[in-house]
């Protein structure tokens, strides 16, 4: 009853801050709505975890479904609103958008809320209405700074999206014939009815439905070669948005994957979809590898990290097993906190510098002695290297995948995550102590709101690098039996 | 199972729409003015509203009447509507510079509706169903779905690319009606008002790129890459 209570708040409070800069436009109000709405979500989400035990619960005529992984990709998406709120006061002040902001904090809230509530849905159907109406919302909050570079972005990103997600939609229906071959023509399409029709629907269909689905919400994840809309999207965004839209909506598509991966392993068809989702994610660290060593613009290198961190994600559902599913779930959590940090930093710095490209970016570490360090933490644990977080689910999910089947994708990952290390701190090295540094400093300035969010993210990510919490490894672990029922 | 046992009557009814609207998207894969595009948009989505209607009347599903007047209005109507006013806003009619000329472009979408008959019959083996109107629904539904691919991918319009994600949308309604038409209602009259709500989304799209981009041929979108 409390979790209800919970979760109808986490969805009243953003959806109350919409209506209300919706209708009172002062921008200095809405800001403090949006930024009151996601700390109450934040606050919400927090406890549900601890109190979701081994089932699944079910709420409003069964249409909101609450298990482990739906709490902890919710506690993951509520951090980054949280985060991205309180940067985005500093932030859009930066940009002296007044008479739009309550548009922005209104597109805001909304989108905190479908990003929320998406892994609630527990119709597949409308799962697939809450990942799209993410993106109609996200479209706008893309296209917010109105220049031909970010209408470009919008554009690519919805074309690309919904026609990658009609794919998902398509490979729905097909799950849901297949299930009337076992349940009759008429049934609720409920991850659980499927989970437990699974055993008896018929393997091919199955496979090429899943498959359809893998590729449609695998473009919303960001899976390469689904990935080209990623890049512009992330970059030419508000840095409040990209924080959003990397650290909170992919994970909320990455679910969908999950889930019904989840439902493909109940039926028992072999190892080809765990393959498939192995092949992209190794693909997605290649493509990530590659245009990170020759990156030029600051967002689009955080964009290309994100590919690289779904591929790895991908890698860990991939490999399944109770190490690659929590390996895989600590990931997203530590992913999420790390790229808030990094994108809140790459904001401050292109407002402080008055460019986006890497090139002109010199001498940070001069001029923003705390910021630039920050930042650097961030980057170092955003490759993956000790002791933050990102080392220690990493370093798990390469242990999941060390058995014959997988073994060859362990050795890219790996190989390819130091390509990752050096291109990334190369770039890093030019901006912190590059030759050409200018004497003066840059005429930016970084308030007090751009700069918390970021020790609000680094501190967390480095307790997490040094203690993976035993309470968290038996919740997670206890995720990777759930999804995949019956499996040893 | 509706499909196993149809009458005759009702699986050449269900043949004859299904395949008009399959021709249908091959009207809009072989014109090259945006017009006629709309115009072959509003028939298929007439025809997949006779199809539901159909649908409902032999396979006794009621709702399924609610759904037939509600695609009629939103895809026949109302959406064609919207896009039109878009199309008035512009100053292209046509497109301009073709990719692929319409003819090749049709030949490819023969091929496309060859490989889709193949995997549909495969899939409909499966359940023992070849002989029966499930592997012409799945064939127009795949073959929809790759036109409306090759459309996004060789026109350049802007116009041409929301219409081809319509097209993308109709396949997948189309077949849904004759392979589950017991799917909760719910869940097809929130898929109607999400079109409605994508359609409005791409206007205000296109309106920002006519103002800040300056054209609404997606050929000049290359800004952004690497």
């Amino acid at each position: 009853m409390m979790i209800g209570v919970l979760l109808f708040v986490l969805a009243l409070a953003p959806l109350v801050a919409l209506l209300g800069c919706l209708f009172l436009r002062r921008p200095r109000l809405c800001e403090a709505l949006n930024l009151i709405a996601s700390a109450v979500s934040f606050a919400c989400a927090l406890p549900v975890p601890f109190l979701v035990d081994g089932r699944q619960m079910l709420f409003w005529s069964d249409y909101v479904i609450i298990d482990r992984a739906g709490a902890w990709v919710v506690l993951c998406t509520s951090i980054v609103y949280f985060l991205a709120s309180i940067y985005a006061v500093g932030y859009m002040r930066m940009l002296n958008e007044d008479e739009r902001l309550n548009r922005f904090y209104a597109l805001f809230a909304g989108f905190g809320l479908t990003t929320l509530i998406a892994p609630l849905m527990n119709s597949i159907g409308i799962y697939w209405i809450a990942i799209e109406l993410t993106t109609l919302v996200s479209t706008f909050l893309v296209a917010f700074e109105q220049v031909a570079e970010s209408i470009e972005a919008a554009w690519k990103y919805i074309m690309v999206v919904s026609a990658g997600i009609s794919l998902a939609l398509l490979g729905t229906i097909l799950f849901y014939w297949t299930g009337t071959f076992v349940l009759g023509p008429t049934y609720q399409m409920t991850w659980a009815v499927l989970g437990a029709a699974a055993p008896k629907m018929n393997p091919v269909l199955l496979i090429l439905a899943f498959l359809l689905v893998l590729v449609g919400y695998g473009t919303k994840v960001g899976l390469a070669p689904m990935h080209s809309w990623l890049p512009d999207a992330h970059s030419e965004s508000p840095a409040p948005v990209s924080a959003m839209l990397s650290g909170a909506l992919l994970n909320t598509a990455m679910i969908g994957v999950v889930r019904f991966l989840g439902i493909t392993r109940a039926a028992r068809v072999g190892e080809l979809p765990q393959l498939v989702l192995v092949v992209f994610g190794a693909m997605s660290l290649l493509i990530g590898a590659l245009f990170i060593v020759r990156q030029q613009g600051i967002k689009r290198l955080m964009a290309y990290s994100s590919i690289e961190h779904m591929g790895v994600v991908a890698l860990g559902f991939g490999f399944g097993g109770a190490l690659g599913v929590a390996g895989a779930l600590y990931h997203m959590l530590n992913h999420s906190l790390n790229k808030s940090l990094m994108f809140f930093g790459a904001g401050n710095m292109m407002r402080a510098y008055g460019t986006k490209e890497i090139l002109e970016i010199t001498g940070v570490s001069r001029f923003f002695p705390t910021q630039g360090a920050l930042w650097l933490a961030g980057a170092i644990a955003i490759t993956g290297a000790p002791p933050f977080g990102l080392f220690m689910s990493e370093f798990t999910i390469m242990r999941a995948g060390l058995k014959p089947s997988f073994s060859w994708a362990v050795y890219a990952m790996a190989a390819l995550l130091i390509v990752i290390f050096v291109g990334f701190m190369n770039h890093f090295r030019s901006m912190y102590y590059g030759e050409a540094a200018p004497d003066a400093a840059p005429s930016g300035k970084v308030s007090a709101w751009c700069a918390l969010p970021m020790w609000l993210s680094l501190v967390p990510l480095l307790v997490l690098g040094l203690w993976w919490p035993a309470g968290i490894w038996t919740y997670l672990t206890s995720i990777a039996q759930s999804l995949s029922p019956g499996m040893p | 199972m509706l499909i196993q046992h149809l009458s005759p009557l009702a699986s050449s009814l269900f043949s004859l729409l299904a395949i008009v609207s399959l021709l249908l998207s091959f009207v809009m894969l072989g014109s090259r003015w945006l017009k006629n595009y709309l115009y072959a948009f509003a028939a298929e989505s007439w025809a997949i509203a006779a199809l539901s209607a159909a649908v409902g009347y032999y396979g006794n599903y009621p709702e399924l009447y609610l759904i037939a007047v509600l695609t009629l209005l939103f895809r026949g109507l109302l959406l064609p509507y919207l896009i039109w006013r878009i199309i008035r806003r512009l100053e292209v009619d046509r497109e301009i510079r073709e990719i692929l000329q319409p003819s090749s472009a049709l030949v490819i979408g023969a091929l496309f509706v060859m490989f889709a008959l193949a995997v549909s019959y495969r899939l409909a083996a499966e359940y023992n169903l070849e002989l029966t109107v499930a592997v012409l629904a799945l064939t127009v539904m795949l073959s929809m779905k790759l036109i409306g691919f090759l459309m996004l991918a060789v026109r350049h319009e802007a116009i041409s690319q929301v219409l081809g994600l319509l097209v993308l949308e109709n396949g997948i309604f189309l077949g849904s009606q004759i392979l589950v038409p017991g799917m909760p209602l719910l869940i097809e009259l929130v898929i109607l008002f999400d079109l409605l709500i994508i359609v409005v989304c791409f206007g205000v799209l296109v309106s920002y790129l006519l103002t800040h981009v300056g054209t609404t041929s997606t050929l000049g979108l290359k800004r952004l890459v690497g």
